[in-house]
């Protein structure tokens, strides 16, 4: 990665200096040329398919069409392309796909959206593909050379070898050659053939991440660029009135003030020029009826909500004639509020708009809509822009929308030099695109013999396709009641039913989406069932999970390995939860006290099964990582609506876990294999919140039902 | 004109002196390894030594620092050789990696002052967020770090 970006990134500024069309391909992709030349150049290398080059040096070079945000697909898609490949994996390096290419090429990089926790589970079958054919094309470059047959020919460790006569040949010797064949109907291994999957190949990014050369969004560096800085509408969904650009005309370095609908961008010579004349720039405001809200009110409006009927998502049988024969009827509402993503780097953006066309460099989960959007604002062809997708600070959901690019292609439709937008953090956490806010009405009935006889849900979500537009008109949004409408669980009769309100705050993929808040309020209702049968919480899931042999499972395994029923000291508890998504079933139980009035964790013993894994060390810390997101948004996520505008605005206001807070985290596998490649970016973290609030439950007997925990002042019972 | 030592190297340096140096050193000196994550000495993405002190450069002003030795992430070492980095290295902590300098910068620092930090050390000293959630491989890299200098010692 480090070698091949950063000549990259050279190549690609040095453009930008003479004012050339910018081209970030590197050699490798124009082996057009390389056949007219004959012999293969010495600094050619050779590419056989879109995913890999191979250099005379060896040094084989992935293409990965997903962004790296820390989840570690820059070694994981290249460890399953290079497996097949049978690579010496000591000459791999990775770098992002090219997403222009891409748009050329009729999407011959697929999916390069990163999201839904897919870049294992969705990508990896042409992956393989992709990387058995270059194998085969390398054996069958050897053949010809050798003037044999490929069937007495086998490939391993980044050679070729001809079995009868013990010859062999590098990649690195015949990749030109290769380069230039077809093969077909290449089959990719059976998994007990596997050489690199399964291994816990340290990370090929960490080594630029220990010296401060990764190349970041913010990191990138033109000759002659200006940044920039805005002020946006502090209540979501306002507008400019009007600006005063001759109050700071005259501060240092300041270049040009340009107006967008909801804010205003200062340009100037230095980032710290432009946004302190960005905070200093008078503008009025248009604001409507936006300015009149509370989370309060909103609050109130989304339990008042849950009463209404809703649409339905499911109905098995009469659940109201079963409830009013029921012998007891548990009911409970269950609230979170909105969550900012809060990724460490803040959103930034580079644009750069030539006689060419236009370039931009950014960290982007979704490179193809950012290319889109900025081709449509710059009315050129999308083949017009080059984007170079740099290390992602974090994403979680947040950088795959395209509001900064936007921002950055008007200001530098109006600039002659490029520029680097960033948002400030304060921007960045007020202009936020939030996890929605949710509110749920769980009830259950009982018979006499305590088994549940009827179960109904209603959830109250603020629904995030319709912030984006997209046809939710039967008045269900599938992303909002992920977690609900598919819950294990067999209650029968049964009823789920949903509501989409929207508030004048924008919403967006966060972590884990849906299963963010409702696996919290789902498991800890089902915590509330076992509690009114007195059962206990591991043995009352076991029973109604019928068919699930593979959640048993998880939840025999968890048992054992977290203790379950060993004791504690004295005001301490563990609680469990149960939660599968993207693929993957996540079983957590978290050790718990209350010190000061606040929850202290202790410990997250994780049992996963997500089929299997491709690196077992980077799936360990997607494992953590969620975790610990989670952990932040169940003790102290909290976005706060006052008169229309973000309260919390920093990391002052909007706290997150610090290492004093890191519970002891172990994590187990339970891999059933077959055909299940599940998804580890997202579903550590939604078993996190109900985990906890259970065990803090039979601590304190007084049930949190809604979130943060932080909002309690917990006590002993 | 104002003049700063960085890296062991002198820059001179037009620039108001309320500056941050944190920008001083993304954006005059191209020095982009120090990152920019809250502006308010909340996060420690920013961190860098002063004379050997951790400090928050988003907050100090570089009028402040002129008379001071300054090490960034760069200057910890060419190649990477620091014994941090290499524990860094070893356990594969990075996830997105843009908190890590100054994770790395806070866990130097540590160990200077303390060279078989206990669990509480480290929590007080590191203080730096990361949302990737990489505290745990960070605590065992700094441990790591302590078991290589005593069984040197």
């Amino acid at each position: 990665m480090e070698k091949v970006s950063r000549r990259h990134f050279l190549k690609t500024s040095a453009s930008v200096a003479g004012g050339m069309m910018i081209s970030f391909h590197i050699p490798a992709q124009d082996f057009s040329q390389e056949k007219m030349i004959g012999p293969v150049a010495p600094v050619i290398s050779s590419e056989l398919n879109a995913w890999l080059t191979i250099d005379p040096d060896n040094t084989i070079t992935i293409r990965v069409a997903q962004s790296e945000m820390g989840q570690g697909v820059l070694t994981a898609l290249p460890m399953i392309i290079a497996d097949e490949l049978e690579a010496d994996w000591r000459d791999v390096r990775a770098e992002h796909a090219d997403v222009n290419r891409s748009i050329r090429q009729a999407g011959v990089y697929k999916r390069m959206l990163t999201g839904g926790s897919g870049a294992v589970r969705i990508s990896r079958p042409y992956l393989q593909q992709a990387g058995a054919e270059a194998r085969e094309k390398l054996i069958k470059a050897a053949a010809e050379t050798w003037r044999v047959s490929s069937q007495e020919c086998y490939a391993d460790y980044g050679k070729v070898h001809h079995k009868p006569t013990r010859r062999s040949v590098t990649y690195g010797d015949i990749a030109g050659l290769a380069a230039q064949l077809s093969v077909a109907n290449v089959k990719i291994k059976s998994p007990e053939d596997f050489s690199l999957i399964g291994l816990p190949i340290p990370r090929l990014d960490t080594p630029e991440k220990v010296d401060g050369s990764a190349l970041f969004g913010m990191d990138v560096r033109l000759d002659n660029m200006a940044y920039a800085a805005v002020q946006h509408c502090p209540v979501l969904g306002g507008s400019v009135r009007s600006f005063r650009f001759n109050a700071i005309r005259n501060m240092p370095g300041v270049i040009q003030a340009i107006r967008f609908d909801n804010g205003v961008a200062v340009v100037a010579e230095t980032w710290w020029q432009a946004n302190k004349a960005a905070k200093a720039l008078p503008i009025q405001w248009m604001i409507g009826d936006e300015g009149k809200t509370h989370s309060e009110t909103f609050r109130n409006e989304y339990l008042a909500a849950l009463g209404s009927q809703g649409t339905s998502v499911l109905t098995q049988g009469e659940t109201l004639p079963a409830l009013e024969a029921s012998e007891k009827i548990i009911e409970s509402d269950y609230l979170v509020p909105y969550l900012a993503h809060a990724s460490m780097e803040p959103l930034n953006c580079t644009a750069h708009r030539t006689d060419e066309g236009l370039s931009l460099w950014l960290g982007t989960q979704d490179p193809e809509s950012a290319l889109a959007a900025a081709a449509k604002l710059a009315a050129i062809a999308p083949e017009k822009v080059q984007l170079t997708n740099c290390l992602l600070g974090g994403g979680f959901g947040r950088r795959a929308h395209t509001d900064i690019v936007e921002e950055a292609v008007q200001i530098a439709m109006l600039i002659d030099r490029p520029v680097q937008l960033i948002w400030s953090r304060e921007e960045d956490m007020r202009s936020g695109r939030y996890r929605p806010m949710a509110a749920m009405r769980f009830k259950a009935g009982f018979d006499l013999e305590k088994q549940v006889v009827a179960y109904t849900n209603h959830s109250v979500t603020h629904s995030i396709l319709r912030d984006l537009g997209a046809p939710v008109d039967n008045g269900i949004d599938p992303t909002s009641v992920e977690g609900l409408s598919n819950m294990p669980y067999e209650f029968s009769p049964k009823s789920i039913s949903h509501t989409i309100k929207n508030t004048h705050v924008s919403s967006y993929w966060w972590r884990s989406v849906g299963s963010s808040q409702n696996a919290f309020a789902m498991e800890c209702f089902i915590d509330e069932m076992a509690e009114a049968t007195k059962t206990d919480p591991i043995s009352f899931r076991k029973k109604y999970l019928v068919d699930r042999p593979d959640m048993l499972d998880v939840l025999e395994e968890l048992k054992e390995k977290s203790d379950w029923n060993k004791r504690l000291p004295s005001g301490t508890a563990r609680g469990i939860a149960l939660h599968e998504c993207f693929g993957t079933i996540v079983g957590q139980v978290a050790e718990v006290s209350v010190n000061d009035g606040k929850a202290e964790v202790h410990r997250i013993v994780s049992v996963v099964n997500c089929g299997n894994l491709v690196n077992p060390s980077i799936a360990e810390a997607q494992i953590e990582s969620g975790i610990i997101y989670g952990l932040s948004a169940a003790l102290y996520g909290r976005i706060t609506i006052e008169k229309g505008r973000v309260l919390e605005d920093n990391f002052d206001t909007y706290h997150v876990v610090q290492q004093a807070q890191v519970p002891v985290i172990e994590t187990h596998w339970l891999l059933s294999g077959g055909d299940k490649w599940g998804g580890l970016g997202e579903p550590g973290l939604p078993c996190v919140a109900p985990a906890i609030v259970n065990a803090l439950h039979k601590i304190t007997r007084r049930r949190i039902r809604s979130l943060p925990i932080g909002d309690y002042y917990l006590q002993r019972a | 004109m104002l003049k700063i030592k960085v890296n062991g190297e002198f820059h001179e340096l037009e620039v108001e002196p309320d500056t941050p140096l944190l920008w001083v050193l993304r954006d005059h000196l191209n020095l982009t390894g120090t990152k920019y994550g809250c502006g308010i000495a909340q996060c420690g993405a920013c961190t860098v030594h002063l004379n050997g002190t951790p400090s928050r450069s988003c907050s100090i002003p570089v009028s402040g620092v002129l008379e001071v030795d300054i090490v960034t992430i760069e200057g910890l070492s060419k190649d990477k050789s620091h014994p941090v980095q290499k524990a860094w290295i070893k356990e594969d902590v990075p996830q997105c990696g843009y908190c890590q300098s100054g994770q790395i910068m806070a866990a130097v620092s540590l160990l200077a002052k303390n060279t078989n930090p206990s669990d509480s050390d480290i929590d007080n000293a590191m203080t730096n967020i990361c949302r990737c959630g990489t505290y745990s491989r960070i605590r065992k890299a700094i441990h790591s770090v302590a078991d290589a200098i005593e069984s040197k010692a």
